[in-house]
């Protein structure tokens, strides 16, 4: 049992992170919090993506050889590459997300002076809304 | 059968449709060119659907296909006889009810006349496309638009009451839309088809539990309209509408095209002889009987005079639905005729409430002492439709009991013709002493001595509808030929001839 | 020439897009033209497009020329043409609406508004038309992150809720992610049709079965399905009229139109029916959505409030079609994408209109209504009557659809949904019609006299708000009649041919 779990154990760590981020976003009541608790969920599922891409022992799927075509090609040296190029798609999307969620969060903070939910909560309530 | 494709029964729906919008466009402003449209429509609406009855006397059907939805799903309008009973009936009281209201709403300087005239050619619209509908999609969608159409008109008073009355219809009516939908659906998905057929096309098509389930839905949904105890609530609330809505409720459209609908399940999408074999005829027929007896006592007891002619029009409705669950000749042709004899008495009795209501303003029956005198023609025309919903000859009135009684003799049901007699007498019950207020008692201080009428646009109409109660009952093949139409209705659905 | 209408539909209004901010710096009026300008491209495209899916059948535009299942393709068949007609339609009209809207309530954001307004359909056309599915989670970022933007710049609590949607809707994203990644390691491929093929050989595998559920629990977020909604209420209802009426119609039909895609096309109908219990789950929350959104929907005051959550329970009826999984209630399905697009753009558009006009959204405040704004309360009506399930109106025949294919599947519960929410919708707009018709501002109307009600002044809302008002209603009536040539050209080849 133990064995399973040590030789999988960057899938395990990347349950763990994801765990830490979804308590954040749902548990936390500061908005910044929220915000850093989504960013640590993006960042698991990312370490969930690369970890599948790689290989002990392989390398960068780039060919030596000069590309004359008369090497046999070992397939297991090699890492595939698709798995980290697509986390740079989504690694751009999750700056994005936090990018777009920041402003949203200077937007609030100068509406309500402050980050705490409760806080705005109970200052709409006052207002009336 | 022979088909003839023909796009006047489309022509016959629209043209009270153009109407409606034309009366929307010219409002408020030239009310004489208004109500023109209305009355253009209604004759000319009157004159394509007279225009067909020769094409079904000869036995053949007129058909025009509107648009196809799906294989065996269409919108479709087929002219049979039946269909063509109920079209003669609408298009023809249209015309009356159409002057008639033009003399309330002016006499009575009503508000929101134009959506009062627009909804009312809506109304017909509707009622036409059920008359024509040639299978249960097109009955349904006709049906619902009346259900929408009708709604401006019941809360025209815009009161409190009026819009609670309104609220009333649409919880009932809107309700029996969805289950319509369903059993329609249910329908749809067991036969394959929705085409009505003379003499039933759901034979065989399901397990005999399922399709006694699908006929209480079907019954139950058209019976909200048609105003079948207990789900005839609505009806006497909806009593709130100005006259000439009431009248067109009650005789002319939305209680007569539910009568119609119940008439299509149990004669066309079921027929005669499942519903033997289901043996689910004679406790409907039960019901009903209820209905009838249940619904003239509770006319006694009222004393407004229009929810007095409500529930007598609940009682009449459901021997037109007892006529048919009968399911013999004769009870048949009694039933089905009476929805028009039912229609032209009724229409009269309201016409009249509403002239007294414009003339005297009453409303309650107590208050009709002598006013008689005061208005000859409105009294005469009441006590014409009066007679005749109590079956005394010579009105329209006595011919349908009279084949409604030897139904229940050709269907081994003395039982029955026992409920027929009973709700006859009680219509005596109930009518006669309005006439004997009216023309025999000591008149009250407010009532003119002397001939005053109600305006008369309103007077006209409710005499002709009376006298055509008593030509129809001496003549009851006159003009438009209702029997001879029932008779061939009568010998498709039984197959012969 | 179809294939390069498919790679117009994307480009044209994503480069487009990024000239907003530039013609928006040297004019700031020649945005609301320019955009429309812009937005009739995808229209005509998708209509080549579905035109040549017609007439030739299904094919594919492969993007810089790279062959699948290697490079991104452009998968276009009948479902996908069906559904970039209705949102390059959609967002042309409320596009064309929205030019006073936001000048009144944005003046000084037009042109980030117009931005993003493109970026957003570029977005949902994308997911649309893309065959692979990684890209189609680019473009849900596309769509979402625009959608964030647009909501925050609303009212009062927008901000709020906008940051709420951001949380939830990357849960979301991160979680349809997730799903590729297990995808990938099972099966290597990312194209939706190289998947369709490799994945029977797999469907026993946990992997698959993981992928399956987060492809699910994410989209569910995205589309708002029952109890994933409660971001919605607050981000629709807070968002700007022309926002609105953009995202509502559009941004769960997507979903529902992923969903579809992710359950009968990369997973065939045998997986997602048969090894998967998923159908009957997704069935009974789209039950309770139907209710729950109706009984919400009954406590609301704010019109727009209200109709977010008739929308809850709407994406509930398209659920219900999904979930009995079978030809006809999938019909039902796909025809309410379309017709639920169109009501509920009429819907909203009205709303902005009358927004604008009188400045209120609460539904008592609605007096004379009909007086003031004629045109605009026809349409409400006409639409109100759709959402009742009223013939001919095109309400009525995908409830049509969706009963009979409940019947088929003996599912009586879901028919008793469907039937009960027509007459949920029947009380919630007639609540607004009689108050907007009928409801005296005076004392009780008198019976003996009508002098009594007040000379109300026509204050129609201005045409650039009326025409495509009056489109769309016009549209839910004609949708409605010619949804059988709708069905049998377009509709029943996008059904899954396994049913």
């Amino acid at each position: 049992m133990l064995d399973y779990i040590i030789s999988k154990y960057n899938f395990w760590m990347y349950i763990v992170l994801m765990m830490i981020g979804l308590y954040a976003m749902v548990g936390k009541r500061n908005f910044v919090k929220k915000l850093i608790g989504m960013n640590i969920f993006q960042s698991a599922i990312i370490l969930f993506y690369v970890s599948t891409g790689v290989k002990a022992g392989a390398t960068v799927p780039i060919l030596s050889g000069h590309g004359h075509g008369h090497e046999v090609i070992e397939v297991a040296k090699y890492l595939n590459p698709l798995p980290h190029v697509l986390m740079l798609t989504a690694i751009v999307v999750s700056i994005a997300t936090t990018g777009v969620a920041l402003a949203i969060l200077i937007l609030i903070y100068r509406r309500y002076n402050t980050l705490e939910e409760d806080e705005i909560l109970k200052i709409r309530k006052d207002a009336g809304v | 059968m022979d088909v003839v494709y023909s796009s006047r029964p489309l022509w016959a729906v629209l043209v009270s449709m153009i109407a409606a919008f034309l009366i929307l466009a010219t409002g408020e402003k030239n009310r004489n060119l208004r109500e023109s449209w209305t009355i253009i429509a209604g004759l000319a609406k009157f004159l394509i659907v007279f225009s067909m009855v020769p094409v079904i006397m000869q036995g053949k059907v007129i058909e025009y296909t509107l648009i196809t939805f799906y294989p065996g799903l269409l919108l479709q309008f087929r002219i049979d006889a039946f269909g063509m009973m109920f079209g003669l009936i609408a298009s023809s009281l249209w015309i009356a009810t159409s002057f008639y209201s033009i003399g309330y709403v002016r006499a009575l300087n009503e508000h929101a006349q134009t959506r009062y005239f627009f909804a009312f050619a809506m109304c017909l619209t509707s009622t036409i496309g059920i008359a024509f509908s040639a299978n249960l999609l097109t009955f349904l969608v006709f049906y619902e638009m009346l259900t929408v159409a009708t709604y401006p008109l019941v809360i025209h008073k815009e009161s409190r009451e009026a819009i609670i009355a309104g609220r009333k219809y649409f919880a009932y009516t809107l309700t029996a839309g969805c289950v319509l939908l369903f059993a329609i659906a249910m329908v749809y998905y067991q036969a394959g088809t929705l085409d009505f057929k003379a003499g039933g096309f759901l034979a065989g098509s399901g397990s005999d539990g399922l399709l006694i389930f699908l006929f209480v839905l079907l019954i139950c949904g058209f019976g909200v309209k048609a105003g079948i105890m207990p789900l005839h609530e609505w009806l006497p609330t909806a009593m709130i509408a100005p006259t000439p809505v009431s009248a067109l409720l009650h005789a002319v459209a939305v209680v007569t095209a539910g009568v119609f609908g119940c008439l299509r399940v149990i004669l066309y999408v079921f027929g005669p002889v499942l519903l033997h074999d289901l043996g689910i005829w004679l406790i409907m027929a039960y019901i009903i009987s209820f209905t009838v007896v249940g619904a003239g006592f509770l006319a006694v007891g009222q004393d407004h005079l229009k929810r007095r002619l409500a529930f007598s029009t609940i009682n009449n409705l459901a021997m037109i639905i007892l006529g048919a669950i009968l399911l013999t000749r004769s009870s048949m042709t009694g039933g089905i005729i009476h929805m028009a004899n039912h229609a032209f008495m009724k229409i009269t009795l309201f016409f009249c409430a509403g002239a007294i209501h414009v003339k005297a303003h009453k409303d309650y029956v107590s208050q009709l002492d002598g006013l008689g005198r005061q208005m000859p023609l409105t009294f005469g025309a009441f006590a014409i439709g009066a007679i005749g919903l109590s079956g005394i000859p010579p009105v329209n009135g006595f011919i349908s009991k009279w084949y409604l009684c030897l139904g229940t003799f050709e269907a081994n049901q003395i039982i029955f013709l026992l409920v027929f007699l009973t709700s006859s007498t009680l219509d005596i019950v109930f009518f006669f002493p309005v006439i004997y207020k009216g023309f025999f008692k000591k008149p009250l201080d407010d009532v003119t001595p002397h001939f005053d009428e109600a305006p008369m646009m309103m007077v006209i109409p409710l005499t002709i509808t009376a006298l055509l109660s008593i030509i129809f009952g001496i003549a009851p093949d006159a003009f438009v030929r209702f029997f001879s139409i029932t008779t061939l209705a009568v010998q498709n659905i039984l197959g012969i001839g | 020439m179809a294939e390069q209408f498919a790679a117009l539909i994307i480009v044209v209004p994503l480069i487009c897009s990024f000239l907003v901010p530039v013609i928006g710096w040297w004019k700031k009026k020649l945005c609301y033209p320019w955009v429309v300008a812009v937005l009739v491209i995808p229209v005509i495209a998708a209509l080549g497009v579905l035109n040549a899916v017609m007439t030739t059948g299904k094919f594919s535009y492969r993007l810089g020329g790279w062959a699948p299942p290697w490079g991104i393709e452009y998968a276009l068949d009948y479902l996908s043409a069906f559904v970039l007609l209705i949102v390059s339609v959609i967002s042309l009209i409320v596009a064309i609406h929205s030019k006073k809207s936001v000048e009144e309530e944005l003046p000084e954001k037009t042109v980030p508004f117009y931005t993003l307004y493109l970026l957003l359909v570029t977005g949902l056309l994308g997911i649309v038309i893309t065959g692979d599915v990684f890209n189609l989670f680019v473009f849900l970022e596309i769509s979402s992150l625009s959608c964030y933007g647009l909501i925050a710049i609303g009212e009062e609590g927008a901000p709020i809720a906008a940051f709420n949607y951001v949380i939830l809707g990357t849960i979301g994203a991160c979680f349809y992610l997730l799903g590729i990644g297990y995808l990938y390691i099972a099966t290597g491929s990312l194209n939706m049709a190289d998947l369709s093929g490799i994945l029977p050989n797999l469907y026993h595998s946990k992997v698959i079965l993981v992928a399956f559920a987060f492809f699910t629990v994410g989209i569910m977020i995205k589309g708002a399905l029952f109890p994933l909604h409660i971001w919605m209420p607050d981000a629709y209802s807070t968002a700007p009229s022309s926002v609105s009426a953009l995202i509502a119609p559009l941004m769960t039909k997507v979903a529902a139109y992923v969903m579809i895609r992710i359950m009968f096309t990369i997973f065939q109908p045998h997986f997602s029916v048969e090894i998967v219990p998923v159908m009957p789950i997704l069935g009974w929350l789209a039950v309770f959505a139907i209710f729950v959104g109706g009984i919400k929907a009954l406590a609301q005051t704010d019109i727009k409030r209200m109709l977010v959550y008739i929308l809850v329970a709407e994406v509930g009826y398209i659920v219900i079609g999904v979930s009995v999984a079978n030809q006809i209630g999938l019909t039902g399905a796909i025809l309410h994408i379309m017709n639920d697009a169109a009501m509920m753009a009429c819907m909203f558009l009205v709303v902005g209109a009358v927004f604008y006009k009188t400045g209120t959204r609460n539904i008592y405040e609605m007096h004379y209504l009909n007086k003031k704004m004629p045109f605009t309360m026809a349409a409400f009506t006409i639409t109100a009557l759709s959402f009742c399930g009223i013939p001919p109106t095109c309400g009525f025949f995908s409830k049509w659809y969706l009963i009979l294919g409940t019947i088929d599947a003996g599912q009586w519960v879901y028919a008793a949904a469907l039937l009960g929410s027509s007459l949920i919708n029947a009380v919630l707009f007639f609540r607004v019609i009689e108050c907007a018709y009928f409801k005296p501002m005076q004392p009780a109307y008198a019976n003996d006299g009508g002098e009594t009600h007040l000379e109300i002044q026509r204050d129609e809302a201005p045409l650039s708000m009326l025409v495509p008002i009056i489109i769309m209603a016009a549209g839910v009536i004609l949708l409605g009649l010619f949804s059988g040539n709708i069905i049998s050209s377009i509709i029943q080849f996008a059904v899954p041919a396994s049913f």
